[in-house]
């Protein structure tokens, strides 16, 4: 499904980054790191609406001629990036929801983890299976 | 008849309006067409939709035209714009006559007409005026009746088909109603046939698209119909629902085209799959494009024809709605879409065709929503306009590169003419932008004209996103313009104006920790550095770079020989060597001191074991790895303090965080808490706690405030922070080390002659001219040296020393410095009783500095009288050499020692020279000895407590002249003793004294806190020594150890005046009459005093002037007593105390009778009776200043009393003595004072002391039981 699924921390270093065609990294991490500004904009944006009942889904960050970006971020600024293929059409806004709450989840579940240093690198099996199985499904 | 081409100039002008027909009187329609055109307009009507659509408020306007049959649709016309809504007939006939004749035939014609072509909808307007009426009144019907006779006519059961307007041109209050009922009719009407025409268009609309799956169907042919509602909607200022038409439009195309992706391909499609010829870009200024809309309608449009097409009719109406920031959204979604759908298509296109479209798109979207909004609009939206312009500039770019307008040496000739090829698809220029100066079509060409043309257009495009993008925050994706403005200065040969964009964007990577970027951006401002000649720069990024993980092994290794090259290219000018920050080079990992408590005494090796990661991909061969070392000289620390490891609590191993591994950013690893545990005990009790917790010692870094932008200290940084070695430090050198990648040891000799404290500062890797500088080490690295004075020091084996055992003490020396040769002695200087050292030769073992130990050897002692040498075995320094020692300290007889001892050494002892043991009130005797050491020229004192286990006391018990000794000695140690062999003897050996023991064991078990008493009973033959000088002697030994030796225990003491000199003797005798006493009445007590002795020279000894006043008072041979009769359950009557002068011979007696009352009922012991020698005031004692220092002087003497003294006798005493002043004679004399002096224990035998005499209760018991209650 998707090609690329990042955590990136609070302070914008990523936790976790994984694109699937292994020769566009880079280019993924750029986009990855470009997407912050929108994410950014967002969330100052929504905090300034309503700070109490914040959605963490943050939609479609931006589109690009190849990918779509989305963005989601947790209550404590964590953010996930999940980027699509855009000829992918056939994802909906509800799969892109249900793929973040599945990894928001995965990563509450390494958070919980006591031998995780909040702030390191993101190493878990689990939560790699979890994204694995969100790019591999499609691609 | 409705051809498309007379359609065109309603379309283009877009203004037109529904139509309604006009027939009937022409005349009297155009004389009300100019009311009728305005005020159909001026009231909104609701308009309820069908499909559950919302309903509307809607201004209706209308286009009145003249009645022709043609205007009529024919069947299966779908043009919905020319489509007459409504008919309305205009009649003003009022006769009957007329509308007979003409009129209804005219009507008849008219509905036949409308009847023929299906339509319904259509009114009949009567006209009333009333000059008409005023004109003919002959054969004029009421108006109703002809309303009727044409509703009878015409409308049946529709009688709202035919309406009266009365009086229009007058401005009368009904002609307004009618006009308003009119109005309503006729909007009403016009609403009821647009949702009845449009109703069945819809529905027909829907029947066609319900065929879509069908073969012969056309998406263009749809797309006309539903276009048609459309464009009805929009006339209808319903833009909304016009732009929904085109959105269903959009969806469905959009549909298929994915559709045909998944392999579902619809045959219509195959004309969008034709080969794109012309890419015009987006056509946004004619609200309509009837070029592109032909083109659909004949079915020859490409996919970039209709999509453009589709958008421009969106944007259209999107502005309509005042919407222009969903145009640009729109239009970036849009040109994302197509260039999916035309890969999707698999559209041939020529190469960079696509990238024209594209570009030509945004600069026109940009342009119309430009052309429809203000400055401070635009500025305000820049957010939603900045995507098409980074769009543009990234398409310009890549045209650019496509077309060989980037490179240095211009465009190639396969470039020339794919130049040519793209611009031929942009065909002519539109008729709107011929005249304008700046329009995308222009702008591209120019672009693509030459070099210099695309730069200036390239950089301005680029410039314009970068602002944008800083304008509204968009920081990273700034960067990323910046950065491929970067590219293309590199390309372009200007790597001057690349390295600050480089820069920038590398700056954000590593300050937020993105590794991948700062690797590939890293990389380019390597070369960037490289063609400007940054040496120190580009040498620092290729460190960074050879130690990058994500690059390849190759690329490593050509970054780090490049630095090595360059090390042994330039050696022999003596130019400054380049010094690069360590920390990219290689990492100091751990640091490790030998021996572990980096503590050492001078002179020994120590040395330090570094630990190096390097982080080159190669072996590196370093000239020199220099640590450079602070020197602090530490005052105080030479005077031989043990310093313990305790201090450091780290055991010899530094491990030094591994800071900045590219993964993490220098942000997020800064400041790692640094907690600790503190402790709160009680000030009074330090094992209770009264809190505990965690302290956080880095606040101040954890809770500072982090800024986005990096700090200048980020080690990582694109320019490097200048590290500079430090001069004039001392060093610690390793010469010719290869560097192996990964983890390697160095070790380091560590000077250790110095005394102080060593600390390591920097580290520095020499590789021919460059240096790597490590400018701080952090955690601080220390090591000391100091020296130590030998020490000695002598401590007691076991809990207590005791006194008369032989006890065992242990000797340390620490050596400290000193070497101990063969035949060092310890010169051992006894003080007079002091522990005698026995065994001639003992084990000692000597420890090293680690209490590891070492050898054992024997010691040999030589003890003369004074002086006991122990000859140490050879040690060396910093060791420890221990052996024990057996001393004795002979329990002194005499416990009272003179005070403030000298020491031989002159130092005045000034502890208490016996005091007790805190527990067991044992008596400690230091014992003092001073000890020469072959290392100074200064004796040690050495001391030692001994603990007295004993403590004997002693007696002197009398019967009538017989005089006994008893003493009682007492174990106050914790152990146990044996005793034997108790003996008293008279030191004089004088030959009449005899003491005779009455002890009847001669051996005894003395257990610990328990005594032991012997008494000897003292026998004397002539005259008894007024001193007797007695020594009691036992033998006692540990009942502990099995075989021991007995110890002597002495214990001297001294009696005086032992002899009786008088007997007291009293009796109690009941009052008169009576047998026994009774309590609380009076009966008299008959004391004797009698002399027993001479009052020989023991009474002269007492004092001479005492005497003499006495021989001067009274007469020669007699001497003055004091009684005093006191108890506590008696009342003395009268006089309690009184004088009595005893004549000086033999047997004098004398008799005083005092009366005295019982307390108490019982056997009541006699009162106390007590015998003073009174000295009466003497010439002597006149010059006492006062009576009270007089008494004070007799209550001294009375204190000073060994033995059976009460508490209050001195107060008693003085009390008698004040009454006795008081009673005696001498009341005048003030100032001279008598004196009462106690007589010794054993000089006064009370015969009576312990009677007892039976008291009985008084008579009257009930009295005295009141009393007592």
């Amino acid at each position: 499904m998707a090609v690329c699924i990042a955590v990136i921390a609070k302070e914008n270093y990523p936790l976790f980054i994984r694109s699937v065609p292994v020769q566009n990294e880079l280019k993924f991490h750029y986009t990855v790191h470009t997407s912050l500004d929108v994410v950014e904009e967002k969330i100052s944006a929504v905090g300034k609406a309503m700070a109490d009942q914040r959605e963490l889904y943050l939609g479609l960050l931006y589109p690009t001629e190849d990918y779509k970006v989305y963005g989601y971020v947790t209550n404590s600024k964590v953010k996930f990036v999940i980027v699509v293929d855009s000829s992918n059409t056939s994802l909906r806004d509800n799969e892109i929801r249900s793929m973040f709450r599945k990894l928001h989840n995965s990563f509450t579940d390494v958070m919980c983890n006591p031998f995780y240093n909040p702030g390191d690198t993101i190493q878990s099996k689990a939560f790699d299976s979890i994204v694995s199985a969100m790019m591999v499904q499609a691609s | 008849m409705m051809e498309p081409q007379e359609e065109k100039p309603i379309i283009y002008t877009m203004e037109n309006k529904p139509i309604v027909t006009c027939a009937g009187d022409q005349a009297l329609f155009t004389s009300l067409y100019t009311p009728l055109a305005q005020q159909l307009p001026r009231e909104p009507m609701e308009w309820k939709r069908s499909y559950g659509r919302a309903p509307k408020m809607i201004h209706l306007e209308a286009n009145f035209v003249q009645f022709k049959e043609e205007l009529l649709p024919k069947e299966g016309n779908k043009a919905l714009l020319t489509f007459p809504f409504l008919h309305i007939y205009w009649t003003d006939c009022c006769d009957t006559e007329v509308y007979k004749a003409s009129v209804r035939d005219n009507m008849m014609r008219w509905q036949g007409n409308l009847r023929l072509h299906g339509s319904a909808d259509w009114v009949i307007v009567v006209v009333e005026t009333s000059d008409a009426k005023k004109k003919n009144k002959t054969n004029i019907l009421p108006r109703s009746s002809l309303v009727d006779k044409i509703r009878n006519d015409f409308c049946n059961k529709q009688n709202d088909r035919c309406v009266v307007l009365s009086d229009p041109l007058k401005n009368s209050s009904r002609s307004q109603e009618s006009w308003s009922a009119f109005l309503l009719k006729l909007r009403t009407l016009l609403l009821m046939s647009f949702t009845q025409n449009l109703g069945r268009f819809e529905e027909d609309m829907r029947t066609l698209r319900e065929k879509r799956n069908q073969p012969g169907w056309s998406f263009c042919d749809y797309f006309m119909v539903q276009e048609e509602l459309a464009f009805v909607f929009e006339m209808l200022q319903q833009f909304e629902d016009a732009l929904l038409q085109y959105d269903e439009l959009d969806a469905l195309f959009t549909q298929y085209v994915l559709n045909f992706g998944a392999g579902d391909g619809a045959n219509w499609l195959g004309s969008f799959c034709s080969p794109v010829k012309s890419w015009t870009g987006l056509l946004l200024r004619r609200p309509i494009d009837m070029e592109k809309r032909d083109g659909i309608q004949r079915g020859q449009a490409s996919l970039l024809e209709l999509r453009s097409y589709l958008f421009c009719r969106q944007c259209t109406l999107l502005i309509f709605l005042q919407r222009p920031w969903e145009v640009t959204q729109r239009a970036l979604e849009l040109l994302h879409n197509c260039v999916q759908e035309l890969c999707l298509l698999e559209v041939s296109m020529l190469e960079g065709a696509l990238d024209c479209w594209v570009f030509l798109s945004c600069l026109e979207v940009l342009h119309r929503i430009e052309g429809c909004c203000d400055q401070a609009q635009l500025e305000a939206n820049v957010s939603h306009t900045v995507g098409l312009w980074a769009y543009a500039t990234d398409k310009l770019k890549s045209l650019g590169y496509m077309c060989g307008l980037v490179s240095e040496r211009g465009p190639l000739s396969l470039e020339l003419n794919r130049t040519v090829d793209l611009l031929a698809g942009l065909g002519d220029e539109k008729a709107e932008t011929v005249h304008s100066l700046q329009s995308p079509y222009k702008k591209l060409k120019e672009a693509l004209s030459s070099v210099e043309a695309f730069e200036r257009h390239y950089l301005e495009l680029s410039h314009a996103a970068v602002e944008m993008y800083t304008a509204i925050g968009r920081m990273r994706s700034a960067r990323l313009v910046g950065k491929s403005l970067a590219e293309f200065y590199m390309r372009k040969g200007d790597p001057e104006q690349a390295e600050s964009f480089l820069q920038n964007a590398l700056g954000s990577y590593v300050s937020e920790g993105w590794s991948l970027p700062v690797t590939h951006t890293r990389k380019q401002m390597a070369e960037c550095q490289k063609l400007l000649g940054k040496t120190e720069n580009y040498l620092q990024t290729s460190a960074l770079l050879a130690g990058d993980a994500n690059l390849t092994n190759e690329e490593r290794i050509h970054f780090c020989q490049e630095i090595l090259t360059f090390a042994d290219q330039s050696t022999d000018s003596k130019a400054q060597k380049v010094a690069l920050s360590m920390s990219y080079f290689a990492q100091l990992k751990q640091l490790q001191f030998r021996p572990a408590t980096a503590t050492v005494h001078s002179g020994t090796a120590l040395q330090v074991e570094l630990c190096l990661r390097s982080l080159m991909p190669v072996a590196v061969p370093l000239e020199q790895l220099a640590a450079s070392v602070h020197f602090n000289l530490e005052q105080g620390e030479t005077n031989g303090k043990t310093r313990g490891p305790q201090r450091r609590p780290y055991p010899g191993t530094v491990l030094f965080p591994l800071g900045n591994s590219s993964a993490m950013p220098p942000s997020a690893a800064v400041p790692s808490l640094e907690l600790e545990e503190i402790q709160d005990r009680s000030p009074s009790d330090p094992r209770t706690l009264n809190s505990t917790g965690m302290v956080c010692k880095n606040t101040h870094l954890v809770m500072r405030r982090r800024d986005s932008s990096p700090s200048p200290d980020t080690p990582n940084l694109v320019s490097p922070v200048p590290v500079v070695m430090e001069d004039g430090a001392k060093m610690l050198m390793s010469g010719d080390v290869t560097l192996l990648p990964g983890n390697n040891s160095i070790v380091f000799s560590v000077p250790s002659q110095e005394l102080g404290t060593y600390t390591l500062r920097q580290l520095c890797a020499t590789v021919g001219q460059v240096q790597f500088v490590l400018p701080h080490i952090s955690p601080l690295v220390q090591y000391e040296v100091y020296s130590q004075e030998p020490q000695l020091t002598v401590e007691p084996l076991t809990d207590q020393l005791l006194a008369g055992l032989p006890q065992r003490a242990k000797v340390r020396l620490q050596t400290g410095h000193y070497t101990v040769k063969k035949g060092d002695a310890l010169q051992l200087t006894n003080i007079d009783s002091i522990p005698i050292l026995t065994s001639s030769s003992c084990p000692a073992t000597i420890f090293n500095s680690t209490a590891e130990r070492v050898d054992e050897s024997v010691l040999f002692i030589q003890s003369s009288d004074k002086v006991t040498s122990i000859s140490l075995p050879p040690t060396p320094p910093y060791h420890t050499l221990e052996f024990q020692l057996e001393v004795l300290c002979v329990i002194p007889s005499d416990p009272v020692r003179p005070e403030n001892q000298r020491l031989t050494n002159g130092e005045i002892h000034h502890r208490p020279r016996s005091y007790s043991h805190p527990d067991n009130h044992m008596t400690a005797i230091n014992q003092r000895m001073s000890v020469d050491c072959p290392w100074s020229i200064y004796s040690t004192p050495i001391s030692l407590t001994f603990y007295i286990p004993f403590k004997a006391k002693h007696s002197l018990l009398s019967a009538g002249n017989r005089k006994y000794i008893q003493v009682c000695l007492q174990n106050v140690s914790d152990v146990n003793f044996h005793l034997m062999d108790q003996r008293l003897t008279e030191k004089h050996h004088e030959s009449s004294l005899e003491l005779q023991s009455l002890n009847t064991k001669a051996h005894q078990l003395v257990c610990s806190k328990q005594s032991v008493y012997c008494v000897w009973d003292v026998r004397w033959k002539e005259n008894m020594p007024v001193c007797l000088q007695c020594v009691f002697s036992a033998s006692f030994s540990s009942a502990s150890e099995e075989v021991s030796a007995f110890k002597p225990y002495h214990y001297e003491f001294q009696l005086e005046r032992v002899t009786t000199l008088y007997s007291v003797r009293a009796e109690i005798m009941p009052a008169a009459g009576q047998q026994n006493c009774h309590s609380g009445s009076l009966c008299g007590l008959e004391m004797s005093i009698t002399r027993l002795a001479e009052p020989d020279d023991d009474e002269e000894d007492d004092g001479g002037t005492e005497e003499k006043g006495q021989t001067e008072t009274e007469e020669v041979c007699s001497t003055k007593l004091m009684y005093e009769v006191a108890g506590s359950s008696w009342v003395v009557y009268g006089r309690s105390s009184g004088l009595v002068s005893m004549p000086a011979d033999a047997n004098a007696n004398h008799r005083v009778q005092v009366e005295l009352m019982p307390l108490f009922a019982g056997h009541l012991p006699f009162p106390d009776i007590k015998v003073f020698k009174y000295l009466p005031p003497s010439a002597n004692s006149a010059s006492q200043p006062d009576t009270d220092s007089c008494v004070e002087n007799g209550m001294l003497s009375l204190i000073d009393r060994p033995l059976d003294d009460q508490g209050d006798t001195a107060s008693f005493c003085s009390q008698g003595s004040v009454h006795s002043v008081g009673s005696g004679e001498q009341q005048s004399r003030v100032l001279p004072m008598p004196r009462l002096e106690p007589f010794s224990p054993g000089q006064v035998f009370n015969h009576s002391q312990g009677c007892q005499v039976l008291v009985l209760p008084s008579t009257d018991d009930c009295v005295l039981e009141i009393n007592a209650t």
